[in-house]
């Protein structure tokens, strides 16, 4: 009885602060104070999804694109790298792209990455290896700042699960550079600071990337027409590899499981019910 | 065993019999979840779920042994080795995947399991020891779930560490002192890592020690049952082994379908992007929440947003910030005095009018309130709404309960559980576990046994 | 398990062989389904991606004076090569014929055209130890080659075991000469 009675007290209690200290005040606030004031951002970002018909990898089937990753490391290697780095790739990993452990080693050899003079173990730079990571452009974080105008330009190994929807989101975050659509800049008051582009599809609608991606940047050897549309989608593609190599084998091996689970547990089942149907008479 | 009907253990071989003499540990067994364990025999799908939650434990310690044996609770690689178990190590992804859901799958499991328990108050006499070691493996479960989301060292892990380790500080005056103690530093760091590290491994170990306090307390009065009408005879009973372990291998079948569908398709679904971003002590992320199975307790915390003052004077007597750590801890310790709070003599739901309605209607919708709200951002109408909630919640339980157990009029319940499942009239000849007439089966629907809600 | 339930061994005689497959069935997908959980978890363990990688190391020989030895590193383990002198080279053959252990010719040892660049691992296939004599000045053992400190196993100078516990020869890595002066293990 006396628990009952405290446990009432202290219901009442604890709900009497938060009904008259929180609840009242907030509510009376949110009903009466001033309205809260809403970010410019608001009315200027838009929803992207991603690019047309998809993903070759997208849905519960879906297969990598090789030579679609292949043209994406393409834009990798020749826009996105200037600024940014991948750590968590290494040469080697490239094996899943299609190309021969011989390409391989030649294509690792075009890059350059910090090493040490086995004479006289000063730091200096050789020639990539299979087993080497992909370099960073920058040296360290402050370096990166420096030289991107405080701004340090983020690792893109793991940016397609970085954010949500990653895929389509660097894709349209590559498609959405422009102007700010003026008729609502007038309405917000708004413009993009010095040294920021607007990019509708950007959380705050101003980045510091310049926009990286113009028609006809690269050339691709497969003979792909380099539209700005396609390299956004091939270096989209290719940054989903990047994040998540052993996707396909993950739902390979996930169809299987789930398969012989379902072979398993339709035999539990029957099991089951064959145990338990002694037992029970109808109910009258 | 407690009822004088249990089968006897019986070794067969010369051999068995001198284990059982020198340790009888296949006759623990036997008694424990075997053939010697006499269960209700009217036991639904909800009583599946303990033998699940036991099942996930095995998998998180399975696991993360595995897993722990390529991590390193570093600050400076941390993150890396994570992506190294991702990338290089043989099914590292699936290992780690399977780890990571499988924390979000144990609390679907728990919270199932305890959520039962308040229906079919599992918590009344004779039971309360069960019910109380419960809530302590719950609390362990928390500690070992958040210790763990800080090892891979991303934005989230970090920024967990920091504001978790922050409601300590809001304790009056050892609070910050004990925050710096607690992280071994002024930020989250080597220091937090890795005896966060450290602790995640010994937790789950603990926390199997009050598992089998928890089952060896449920031994002692037996399972509860649906109607809540405690065992009375033979009929009423089954064995364990083979009825309830062959439910329990079905269920067990199709908890692993939902798991590995997660795991295999959506591995990411329950996880939050930032967390694949490398921890950054300078940048915190625009929206910070914990993992899901937090958020309930979350919204709780963040409903107390105006400081507790003496009107007028502008006197502070407890600020905001320690009223919501208060009543976040409050609201799960108010478990353990749950048996003493409802003292209805009637234990099942499905006899109790008027707390049923309270239970559907009120604590249900109220626990997807907190839920949803823990998970948006601190704005209107969340706010409202989680204030309305975290007060519902705290009535339900202090206030509504004990005066509902004390003006309820129940419903009548059956004489037993055997009558319940058979009928009155049939009730004195059923027939009694393991002697059955052939013709009778699989004649009975599933069905016959669910009580319908 | 499947059997001794009450329920099914009481049930009339023609009912009970048919029905028990069933639980046969599911015990035994179970069984499969639980060995199979152990490939990724024994699997584990195996070397990962990036150490089965780093399993070639590159070696310039060129600097190597006849009688030196220099240490590198192949798989984390020390690798001795070193440069034979026309003296070693004629008493290993001399030893060719002799008795040992491990019977083994120089010319086996060695690639052809290279005959003086004897590249073994520098592991004593003893228990592990990395044997004396690659370095200036440290004990060549009674054979002139190498010797193990741990256990006083003597190495030749084509790193034979003549005497003592270890059971083999040091081992000669697979590896190549991809020019005159560059060997390539692994």
């Amino acid at each position: 009885m006396t628990i009952r009675l405290g446990g009432i007290l202290a219901g009442l209690a604890i709900t009497a602060v938060l009904v008259l200290w929180s609840l009242l005040p907030g509510a009376y606030n949110y009903a009466f104070g001033p309205a809260p004031e809403k970010q410019p951002s608001y009315a200027f970002y838009e929803h992207g999804h991603g690019p047309e018909g998809g993903f070759a990898f997208d849905g519960a089937f879906g297969k990598w694109d090789i030579a679609q990753l292949q043209r994406g490391y393409q834009v990798y290697k020749e826009v996105c790298k200037a600024c940014h780095s991948l750590k968590f790739v290494a040469f080697r990993d490239l094996k899943q792209l299609g190309y021969t452990e011989a390409e391989i080693d030649a294509e690792a050899a075009t890059w350059t990455v910090p090493g040490i003079d086995p004479a006289t173990g000063e730091a200096t730079t050789r020639p990539g290896e299979p087993t080497d990571y992909f370099p960073s452009p920058f040296p360290n974080a402050i370096a990166a700042a420096a030289a991107n105008n405080n701004a340090i330009p983020p690792d893109l190994s793991l940016m397609a699960k970085a954010r949500h929807d990653g895929s389509n989101y660097i894709y349209d975050l590559m498609m959405g550079y422009g102007e700010a659509d003026p008729a609502k800049a007038t309405k917000v008051g708004f413009e993009t600071p010095d040294g920021l582009y607007f990019n509708k599809h950007f959380p705050n609608v101003n980045i510091a990337m310049p926009p990286p991606l113009s028609d006809d940047q690269v050339t691709y050897a497969d003979g792909t027409k380099a539209t700005t549309a396609q390299m956004s989608k091939d270096v989209a593609a290719f940054l989903t590899w990047t994040a998540e190599p052993s996707l396909i084998e993950r739902r390979q091996t996930g169809w299987f499981v789930l398969g012989f689970l379902l072979f398993a547990t339709t035999l539990a089942f029957l099991s089951y019910k064959q145990i338990w149907a002694g037992l029970k008479p109808k109910k009258k | 065993m407690s009822f004088a009907w249990a089968k006897q253990y019986e070794p067969q071989s010369a051999f068995t019999k001198w284990i059982d003499e020198k340790l009888p540990l296949p006759r623990l067994v036997y008694n424990a979840v075997g053939a010697g364990y006499p269960v209700p025999r009217n036991l639904n799908y909800m009583w599946n779920f303990g033998v699940l939650a036991g099942f996930c434990l095995m998998l998180q310690i399975v696991t993360g042994v595995v897993l722990a044996m390529h991590y390193a609770a570093n600050g400076l690689v941390a993150f890396a080795t994570v992506e190294h178990i991702m990338r290089d190590v043989n099914y590292g992804w699936m290992l780690r995947y399977a780890h990571a859901n499988g924390a979000s799958f144990f609390f679907i499991v728990i919270y199932l399991h305890i959520f039962r328990g308040f229906f079919y108050s599992s918590y009344k006499a004779p039971r309360e020891m069960i019910w109380l070691l419960g809530v302590v493996i719950f609390l362990l479960m928390m500690a070992t779930a958040f210790m763990g989301y800080v090892l891979p060292w991303g934005q989230m892990s970090f920024w967990g560490a920091q504001v978790i380790t922050g409601l300590f500080s809001a304790i009056p005056l050892v609070g910050e002192p004990l925050q710096i103690w607690l992280l071994g530093g002024f930020a989250p760091d080597n220091a937090a890592l890795n005896r966060f590290f450290s602790l995640h491994f010994l937790l789950p170990f603990v926390i199997a020690g009050v598992v089998i306090l928890h089952i060896w307390a449920l031994h002692i009065p037996g399972s509860s049952n649906p109607t809540g009408v405690e065992v009375k005879q033979e009929s009423d009973t089954v064995p364990f082994h083979p009825y309830y372990t062959a439910k329990d291998g079905f269920g067990l079948g199709v908890f692993l379908i939902l798991f590995t569908a997660m795991v295999f398709f959506l591995p990411n679904a329950l996880g939050h992007p930032d967390n694949y971003i490398e921890a950054n002590p300078l940048s915190t992320p625009a929206h910070i929440v914990p993992e899901w199975y937090f958020w309930p307790f979350y919204a709780i915390l963040r409903a107390f947003t105006g400081d507790l003052t003496i009107p007028f004077t502008g006197i502070v007597l407890v600020q905001a910030k320690l009223l919501g750590v208060i009543a976040m801890f409050g609201s799960i310790l108010l478990w353990f005095v749950l048996p003493w709070l409802d003292k209805s003599p009637v234990r099942s739901g499905h006899y109790r009018p008027l707390f049923r309605k309270f239970f559907w209607f009120g604590l249900i919708p109220t626990m997807a309130v907190l839920f949803y709200c823990g998970g948006a951002p601190a704005e209107e109408p969340f706010v409202v709404l989680s204030q309305l909630a975290t007060a519902y919640y705290f009535l339900h339980f202090l206030v509504i309960l004990p005066i509902i157990s004390q003006i309820e009029v129940p419903k009548p319940l059956p004489f037993s559980i055997t009558e319940a499942v058979l009928g009155k009239d049939k009730a004195p000849e059923a027939p009694r576990a393991g002697s059955v007439d052939g013709g009778d089966l699989g004649a009975a629907p599933e069905g016959s046994l669910q009580p319908a809600e | 398990m499947a059997t001794d339930t009450a329920a099914t061994t009481e049930v009339s005689e023609d009912g009970v062989r048919r029905r028990d497959w069933i639980h046969i069935a599911a015990l035994g997908t179970a069984g499969v389904g639980g060995a199979s959980v152990l490939f990724p978890l024994i699997s584990q363990m195996a070397p990962s991606a990036d150490v089965l990688a780093a399993s070639t190391t590159e070696v310039d020989v060129s600097a190597i004076q006849p009688g030196q030895s220099i240490k590198a590193t192949f798989r984390k383990q020390p690798l001795f090569v070193k440069r034979l002198t026309a003296d070693e080279i004629a008493k290993a053959k001399a030893d060719d014929a002799s008795d040992m252990r491990d019977p083994a010719k120089l010319a086996d040892r060695t690639k052809a055209g290279h005959e003086d660049v004897l590249v073994t691992m520098g592991v004593c296939t003893h228990l592990g130890c990395v044997p004396l004599g690659a370095a200036e000045g440290e004990n060549k053992g009674e054979f002139g080659g190498y010797f193990c400190p741990c256990h006083g196993s003597h190495y030749d100078v084509a790193g034979r075991i003549r005497k003592g516990p270890a059971p083999k020869n040091l081992v000669v890595p697979e590896y190549e000469f991809t020019s005159d002066t560059v060997i390539r293990v692994g």
